[in-house]
């Protein structure tokens, strides 16, 4: 086990794993206790119509993702703040557009192919230290966020008349929430990719529910069980030679089903 | 005098269709104010335009003589038992202490003070010793006296309740409704209810929303008897004959 932590590109996957694992508990626990899980989902996805206009217009990929996703979260958040009764046909209607439109700019931008499954799967066998970089700037402004304004947060997601008539701006800090997933979903996708983006934002967060009595505890299950997950399925993928990402995403889902059957068992 | 709330010519309608009609309403915190109606008259839209949540299409309602959002940190607002998140992980302490976001500093913990004030407040509506209890492990009438308790952490002048015993069995209610009662000594009552019988023995002025609004004072002579079991009800006809008005509503238009 020692051994496999001599390689560099390991010891940068472990890494990588930590501050997502952070970054996930964090804003993994936020998206579900908002019923945000379609919108965090919209906006990775339709991230990728960035990535393609980015490659087109010859900027890098990862500041061409970020700036679509802020764009995709304000518009969003617009049209929830409207209190649109078909919100979750609309984010459909975003994500197949961004992912469409992705894949045309690339098609259009002369010798260059990016390939789509590293950025649905993510290679994080392959993260760079500037990766490492970024995402710890992401996970300082994330962690900034939901600590200045927890009791608000707390209070909107639990009750958002209830926090608006006790003053608090709950258009506001909904603008600001999606934005704050959006960056962090990006930032993640580029070393682990969407589906896995996916399935650590609302895996352990659903587990860590059941077992702790604050939103705060959740987060910090929530960070435990992922980056739990994330070493456990480098592990194997290192073992077996299988593909990082979805080895990370297979432990997390076995153990989603598991905790599932046994929740069943108990209730029984 | 000013009106707590007065409300005045209000019309409300949800794509084209009239909700609210020509609506008028005095209201001060001493009276126990009971809005009854049927389902979809309008009874919540009336509530929400109250406090702000709705602006009227036309007429106006003022809040001791304001906007209702200029002075939502003077009301307090407890809504209908529809848990939405089930599973939320949160303690009932942490539910009464959002009673204290308007008066403790934006960008700080909760104050002792705060912590103090809350603590109170769930010993009033009977839930001490309940606070570090995870808030699904409740039953449906514990969770509304929470949710009291957290209203009146906001120290508001009046609180506006959204049918508050609808998932509760009589004597649950009852119970609910001598509580409101005794908080009616220091705090307006406004209070939207489905049961009839019990709001009548409560409350000091009933109106009846539906589309249009019609004011009852509650003779207090006429009081009906407390219901203290489930066994004992009102029947309709009673109910009926006991709360015919003596004066002519005006005509329907």
């Amino acid at each position: 086990m020692i051994d496999i932590l001599n390689f560099d590109f390991m010891q940068n996957a472990l890494w990588a794993s930590l501050l997502v694992s952070i970054i996930c508990g964090v804003i993994g626990t936020l998206t579900v206790i908002n019923r945000m899980v379609f919108i965090a989902g919209g906006i990775a996805h339709g991230s990728y119509g960035g990535i393609g206009l980015a490659l087109y217009f010859g900027i890098a990929p990862m500041l061409g993702a970020s700036l679509f996703a802020l764009f995709l979260g304000a518009i969003i958040a617009y049209i929830t703040y409207q209190n649109n009764a078909r919100l979750d046909a609309l984010i459909g209607v975003l994500w197949a557009f961004g992912m469409a439109l992705g894949i045309i700019m690339t098609d259009l931008t002369p010798g260059y192919n990016v390939d789509l499954m590293s950025y649905l799967f993510g290679a994080i066998l392959s993260v760079t230290p500037e990766d490492l970089y970024a995402m710890g700037s992401v996970l300082v402004i994330v962690l900034t966020f939901a600590i200045i304004f927890y009791k608000q947060l707390l209070a909107m997601s639990f009750d958002a008349q209830f926090a608006k008539l006790r003053g608090i701006n709950v258009t506001l800090l909904y603008f600001a929430l999606v934005l704050i997933i959006a960056l962090g979903v990006v930032i993640i996708i580029r070393a682990v990719g969407l589906i896995l983006v996916i399935a650590l934002l609302t895996i352990p967060p659903y587990i860590a529910e059941k077992f702790t009595n604050s939103v705060g505890g959740m987060m910090v299950l929530s960070s435990i069980l992922s980056a739990l997950f994330c070493t456990v399925g480098l592990y194997l993928s290192y073992s077996f030679n299988l593909s990082g990402g979805a080895s990370i995403i297979l432990v997390a889902t076995t153990t989603f089903f598991l905790q599932f059957l046994y929740s069943q068992y108990i209730k029984s | 005098m000013q009106n707590d709330i007065q409300i005045n010519h209000l019309y409300f309608s949800y794509d084209g269709a009239t909700v609210l009609e020509d609506i008028n309403l005095q209201y001060n915190k001493n009276e126990f104010l009971a809005i009854i109606g049927p389902n979809g008259g309008g009874k919540s839209t009336l509530l929400k335009m109250m406090i702000g949540l709705l602006e009227p299409e036309r007429g106006e309602v003022l809040l001791f003589g304001e906007k209702p959002l200029h002075v939502s940190h003077e009301i307090a607002y407890v809504p209908q038992d529809t848990i939405a998140n089930k599973d939320f992980p949160i303690k009932v302490m942490d539910v009464v202490l959002m009673g204290r976001l308007s008066k403790s500093k934006a960008f700080a913990t909760y104050s002792k003070e705060d912590k103090t004030i809350a603590l109170s407040m769930l010993e009033r509506v009977g839930m001490k010793g309940f606070e570090n209890q995870k808030i699904n492990t409740l039953s449906g009438g514990q969770r509304q006296r929470v949710f009291i308790a957290r209203a009146l952490a906001c120290e508001a002048k009046i609180m506006f309740l959204d049918e508050p015993t609808a998932s509760i069995d009589t004597a649950g209610q009852i119970d609910m409704f001598k509580l409101l009662k005794s908080l009616n000594e220091t705090v307006g009552i406004v209070i939207i209810s489905h049961d009839i019988n019990v709001a009548l023995n409560y409350a000091t002025k009933v109106v009846h929303v539906n589309k249009t609004l019609y004011v009852h004072d509650v003779p207090k002579t006429q009081n009906f008897k407390v219901f203290e079991n489930q066994n004992e009800h009102v029947c309709p006809v009673e109910l009926i004959s006991a709360t015919r008005c003596n004066h002519t509503h005006k005509e329907l238009s």
